[in-house]
């Protein structure tokens, strides 16, 4: 049997994606051990404590919720004091985070705190008596290693995305829980969280995602981009690093070794030649698609359908094709 | 103002690779290395610092084999004052046992601002920058995209899922730095030149207990070649049938 931690993140005070993949995560591993307890802690302003009950759906046993008016937006150092005085006092055989800028921020804290070790960004993990393996994506995705943790508790960060969101109830028993550093006191405050573009997918979390490179030619191209999203309806655009730095695009669209990783059912890479630092940053995608007029241009090698041709006359079709095909049901 | 940035020698990233024969490492037989590619920004955003807060000094500190060197002499070239290498023969995976020698060898050395790369592109971890903040009780923002100082106090941005964060932050202070920040620049020949007199000193790594290590390295499966669907907009229709009918993407 072994007993779970898991950070649940919110954002505005409401519960993540990846808070229900990381608790469902634990819930499953601690099903795996024979039956052990999983403790969801969970941090923000007043009211924050309404996220209990979609964190007991997905296998809370526990819920320790710290409301503060500090805590409105993420306090790493009240957090992380916070998280790790819980793994200390739960005895958790491991704490789970999510492997988020957020999470990427806490989990390393936490682990210097405890004076253990981190497994971050990790896509499987299994808890063994005496140490736990994980799988992590290494070398910017051209190697996959198996690590091998010693020593209680294990910290892991769970890559977004690699562990779906499963509804399994836990206990679901909510406590309230006193912050372990007065969010007050905290050195690093966070001032102000703006919203990027209106209400759009992110990225890392649409099924679709169509990306354009420099073949767009100009900003204003993207518009075409814009449509193709819209077509699919669950789609999000990215870019390459050649269409950010000309300023096309926002940067945070950036898709690749030094920009997002995303990993969509469906991606449509349109005008983009497929450099290395690109693919890092989308090739486990589960279908790629990929439109360029260059037969030669290396993203066909990773693409699993490609058309041959300007992209400006084959976009508009396949905005109307996709438009008619989701018509029709 | 006094920046140290910590740089890490990785190999190249552009590099096809071999899986050694221990099934752990990567075969290095002809493999290049290079600064993993986040710290040569922070290496070039420290520059800029200083130069707009000057006088200043920027250290660069990089634990790693004798080959280490170049790449630290590489920064130094690029405008660094002095380097530190803390040697090793080998790189532990563990990024406490790293941040627990790179703090020994950062502490108490004065340091406004202590930068790392968002991540390290062979481990992809993003966990030495946060925990040596942890070992020197400073404090940390990570994946900084826009910086300003301004006195002992800092405004940092970074790039949420989807949102931007504004962050407030007094020095000293660790930060690790992502992509938006700074290009780094190319070193010229006279910056090559004055390299060569800089200081750097080596001195023994002294890496205690690792907890964590790699059981196992593999290649992931290959991509199955895929199919050219056709030519021009005519090959439109095609397309959509395949990803609705043999793919199941729509
Ligand atoms: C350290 C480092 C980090 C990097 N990080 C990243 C990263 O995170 N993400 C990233 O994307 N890049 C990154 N890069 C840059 C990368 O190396 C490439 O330069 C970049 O991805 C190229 O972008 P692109 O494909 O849009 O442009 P190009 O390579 O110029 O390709 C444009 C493509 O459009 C096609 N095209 C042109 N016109 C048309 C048309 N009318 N119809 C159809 N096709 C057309 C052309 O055939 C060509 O293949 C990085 C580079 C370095 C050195
Ligand atoms: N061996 C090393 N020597 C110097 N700096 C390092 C080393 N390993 C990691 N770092 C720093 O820590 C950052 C994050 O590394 P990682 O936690 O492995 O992703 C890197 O970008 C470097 O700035």
């Amino acid at each position: 049997m072994a007993d779970f931690m898991v950070f649940a993140e919110t954002r505005g005070g409401n519960l993540r994606t990846v808070a229900l993949e990381t608790v469902s995560a634990a819930r499953q591993a601690a099903d795996a051990s024979g039956g052990g307890t999983v403790h969801a802690l969970v941090c923000g302003a007043a009211g924050v404590a309404g996220a209990a009950e979609a964190l007991a759906a997905h296998g809370a046993d526990q819920v320790h919720v710290v409301e503060h008016p500090q805590l409105a937006h993420y306090n790493a150092e009240s957090v992380a004091a916070t998280a790790a005085a819980l793994i200390q006092s739960t005895g958790a055989r491991a704490a789970l985070f999510s492997a988020s800028v957020e999470g990427r921020d806490l989990a390393p804290r936490v682990a210097a705190k405890l004076g253990v070790g981190l497994a971050a960004d990790v896509t499987a993990f299994e808890v063994h008596a005496d140490h736990v393996t994980a799988t992590h994506p290494v070398y910017t995705g051209k190697a996959v290693a198996t690590l091998r943790l010693v020593g209680t508790p294990a910290v892991l960060s769970i890559r977004p995305g690699a562990q779906p969101a499963v509804e399994h109830a836990g206990k679901g028993e909510v406590s309230s829980l006193a912050p372990a550093l007065d969010p007050a006191a905290a050195r690093v405050v966070v001032t102000e969280v703006g919203a990027r573009g209106a209400a759009k997918l992110d990225l890392g979390e649409a099924p679709v995602v169509v990306a354009g490179g420099r073949g767009l030619r100009a900003a204003e191209h993207f518009s075409l981009m814009e449509d193709l999203a819209a077509a699919f309806g669950n789609a999000a655009v990215g870019a390459t690093r050649a269409v950010t730095d000309d300023g096309w695009r926002d940067p945070a669209d950036q898709i690749g070794q030094t920009g997002r990783l995303v990993s969509p059912d469906l991606y449509v890479a349109v005008g983009i030649s497929g450099a290395v630092q690109h693919l890092a940053g989308m090739r486990t995608s589960r279908v790629i698609v990929a439109i360029n007029r260059d037969k030669d241009a290396p993203i066909f090698k990773v693409a699993d359908y490609g058309i041959v041709g300007d992209l400006f006359e084959i976009v508009p079709r396949l905005i109307e094709e996709i438009r008619a095909r989701k018509a029709a049901g | 103002m006094k920046i140290a940035v910590c740089l890490k020698r990785v190999p190249d990233t552009e590099m096809r690779f071999a899986i050694a024969a221990d099934g752990k490492s990567v075969d290095t037989v002809g493999l290049k290395f290079e600064i993993s590619t986040f710290d040569e920004y922070a290496v070039e955003a420290a520059l800029q610092l200083n130069e707009a807060h000057a006088p200043g000094e920027v250290a660069v500190v990089g634990l790693g084999p004798d080959g280490l060197g170049e790449h630290l002499r590489k920064a130094l070239a690029m405008g660094a004052d002095r380097a530190i290498h803390l040697a090793a023969e080998t790189v532990p995976y563990d990024a406490l046992a790293i941040a627990r020698s790179l703090a020994g060898a950062l502490k108490e050395q004065g340091f406004d601002l202590i930068l790392f790369g968002r991540n390290a592109t062979d481990t992809g971890s993003g966990a030495v920058g946060p925990m040596v903040a942890e070992l020197l009780g400073l404090p940390c923002v990570t994946a900084v995209s826009h910086l300003e100082i301004s006195g002992a106090t800092g405004t940092a941005r970074r790039e949420l899922e989807g949102a931007t964060a504004t962050i407030t932050f007094p020095l000293p202070a660790v930060l690790t730095i992502d992509e938006g920040i700074a290009r780094p620049r190319i070193a010229g020949l006279k910056g090559i030149m004055a390299a060569k007199k800089k200081p750097m000193e080596v001195r023994p790594a002294e890496l205690g207990a690792e907890v964590l290590s790699i059981d196992r390295l593999a290649l992931p499966p290959e991509r199955q070649a895929g199919r050219i669907v056709g030519e021009g907009a005519d090959a439109v229709p095609e397309l959509v049938r395949l990803l609705h009918d043999e793919a199941k993407a729509l």
